[in-house]
């Protein structure tokens, strides 16, 4: 008889369908939700506004606090971006929720030509982004930084965890002008309040410094990257890690000056995100630009395909960006 | 100087139609080509906005207190300069600039070239949507401002005008008024053939709407229609489908071949101008 190893246990996809939180990990619930209801205690001029996906995108705490503040639009996205579009010409600053694959795939012509091309103060803020969801391409968004990247007077979020998300809702309600934002909702992991770091809208800020390697990372990469640079120094590895929540307009200054520091560090960008279009590529074309050039430049993102369907751990593990693939490659890396 | 709903008669509504027609064709001259015909089919629906429908400071575009006009075919810029400039809001001499460098009249209409445009169109399909945001946005501040949207035939053709439609009549938004220009013209050949909607005016009422089916040539009824709009007493959107003739006003563009975009040529322009004001002097007197 011959002796099987164990199998894998086989993750569903129901369990963790849009969590992101590792188990044992301290979360926030509807950080987004609970800012924003804060904040329109005293703008008054705030409204929430969503396509049937208020309680999916934690609007529906805002909904709860301010129900005369909320417009349900309907399942009707071209429609959110026009409504939101005619309510900031009426001097109110809308809040616009949905998933980002609807409001980038769907609705791009209504966001670029009613809201951003007019200048307008509406802030879309877009649940689900890249890999977040184990429901596959018709729900993962892992093109939106790309799509949203071209469009001109567009501001880009990707904010990491809950500490981040409650302080750039302020700074994005005070910045004039079109926002779009990337949300993490639900129970949202809070990890940068460890670290002295404090959301600037516009800013990439240095979490930890380290001589071998630094990580550009944005959104919840930056979770990991950090976890990672904590696991790399048992090799002896030490590492940097760069947070750049604000993608447009891009902090090149920071970006740069890290880089140039110390120039014999692999840089790594790590993005939840295709390699097609997002930060990885604007880091790289900010470097080139600049004649800044690192001993290595790698990219850790979503591969340029259709993604699987699954259990979020699964497929973080599948296509490289959970933890132990930040590490197990960027080690590789270093060779 | 505030004007307002006004009790203007047929006869002087109609001076004004004749007026725009007059403007929208000396720009045309200026370019060559524009949306001549669509000026010319809708001007006496603008004639009625401008001179009986809507409150509004021509010295100040931007006025809180102003009814707010849409214009969701950008492409219809001429036809609305040409109202603009009759409602003295862009003054007559700038029209020589049309669609010229640095000129505040560009070929497709934008909110932040013109004073007078509350939104740039032309992308198809977006006003109705913006003016309900719009509506909303008034109801909230509680203010009795009107928003009027006009639009076209063939922008039924696009999906997110049905949801603005449903949303209008969800929200029951009595303060939009939209005007749907019925030329049975678009890009491809006639609406009709394009992507027919069968009656208009049905397919609004069953989403919630008041909807009125007028000749959009007739100042008459449009005038009727648009005060029926204003004073309803109901909670429903307004529609008024205005069925109109492209190139209205001068016979012979009435009659060329019907396409989006009507062909005049360099000599024509003049002639244009003098069979409209003959028409017009005829039907005056």
């Amino acid at each position: 008889m011959s002796v099987e190893a164990p199998a894998k246990p086989r993750l569903k996809t129901s369990a963790m369908i849009a969590s992101i939180a590792a188990e044992g990990q301290r979360t926030v619930a509807a950080p987004f939700g609970h800012a924003l209801s804060k904040l329109a205690e005293t703008k008054q001029n705030i409204v929430g506004m969503s396509a049937d996906l208020a309680k999916y995108t934690d609007l529906h705490i805002f909904q709860q606090n301010h129900p005369d503040r909320f417009y349900q639009m309907g399942m009707a996205e071209q429609l959110l971006m026009m409504s939101g579009a005619g309510m900031a010409r009426e001097g109110f600053q809308p809040w616009l929720t949905t998933y980002a694959v609807f409001a980038a795939r769907r609705a791009y012509d209504f966001l670029c030509l009613a809201i951003a091309e007019e200048g307008l103060d509406v802030k879309v803020c877009c649940a689900l982004p890249g890999l977040t969801t184990g429901y596959g391409p018709s729900h993962q968004a892992t093109e939106d930084l790309a799509i949203f990247r071209g469009m001109p007077d567009l501001t880009i979020v990707d904010p990491c965890d809950a500490i981040d998300i409650e302080q750039a809702v302020p700074q994005i309600s005070d910045h004039k002008g079109a926002v779009y934002m990337r949300l993490l909702r639900g129970k949202v992991p809070a990890v940068l309040d460890e670290y002295d770091y404090k959301f600037e809208l516009g800013k990439a800020k240095m979490l930890r410094d380290g001589a071998d390697v630094l990580f550009i990372s944005s959104g919840l990469m930056t979770m990991r990257t950090l976890e990672a640079a904590d696991r790399l120094r048992a090799d002896k590895v030490e590492a940097a890690v760069l947070h750049c929540p604000t993608i447009k307009p891009l902090d090149e200054k920071t970006i740069i000056k890290a880089v140039a520091a110390k120039p014999g560090r692999l840089v790594v960008v790590a993005e939840n995100h295709s390699v097609i279009g997002g930060l990885g590529e604007a880091v790289a074309a900010c470097l080139l630009g600049s004649g800044t050039v690192p001993s290595g430049f790698r990219q850790i993102g979503l591969p340029d395909k259709f993604l699987d369907a699954g259990a979020l751990p699964t497929l973080h593990d599948r296509y490289g960006i959970s933890t132990d693939q930040v590490v197990a490659r960027t080690l590789s890396w270093l060779g | 100087m505030t004007v307002s709903a006004t009790n203007m008669p047929v006869a002087e509504l109609s001076r004004r139609a004749y007026n725009i027609r007059r403007h929208a064709l000396k720009m045309g001259q200026v370019q060559g080509q524009g949306y001549v015909g669509q000026a010319l089919g809708v001007a006496d629906v603008l004639a009625v906005s401008y001179f009986r429908a809507l409150t509004y400071r021509p010295g100040e575009p931007e006025w809180e207190g102003r009814d707010r006009f849409l214009l969701s075919i950008g492409h219809y810029a001429i036809a609305l300069y040409a109202a603009l400039i009759e409602a003295g809001v862009i003054p007559l001499e700038e029209l020589e600039t049309y669609g010229s460098d640095d000129s505040r009249l560009p070929m497709s209409g934008m909110a932040s070239y013109t004073p007078g445009m509350e939104i740039s169109g032309g992308s198809l399909g977006q006003g109705l949507g913006i003016a309900v945001g719009m509506g909303l946005g008034l109801k909230r501040k509680g203010t009795g401002q009107f928003v009027y949207n006009l639009m076209s035939d063939g922008e039924l053709g696009e999906g997110s005008t049905w949801e603005a439609a449903a949303s209008a009549a969800h929200w029951k938004l009595d303060n939009l008024i939209t005007i749907v220009d019925f030329n049975n013209q678009q890009a491809d050949g006639p609406s009709t053939q394009v992507l027919g909607m069968g009656d208009i005016a049905a397919k609004f009422a069953a989403f919630g709407w008041h909807a009125q089916f007028v000749d959009g040539n007739d100042m008459e009824a449009l005038v009727e229609a648009f005060d029926k709009a204003r004073e309803l007493d109901d909670p429903r959107p307004r529609v008024i489908v205005a069925d109109t003739l492209m190139g209205r006003g001068v016979p012979f563009l009435e009659e060329r071949e019907k396409t989006h975009f009507i062909r005049v040529d360099e000599d024509e322009w003049d002639k244009a101008i003098e069979v409209l004001d003959a028409g017009y002097a005829a039907a005056a007197a």
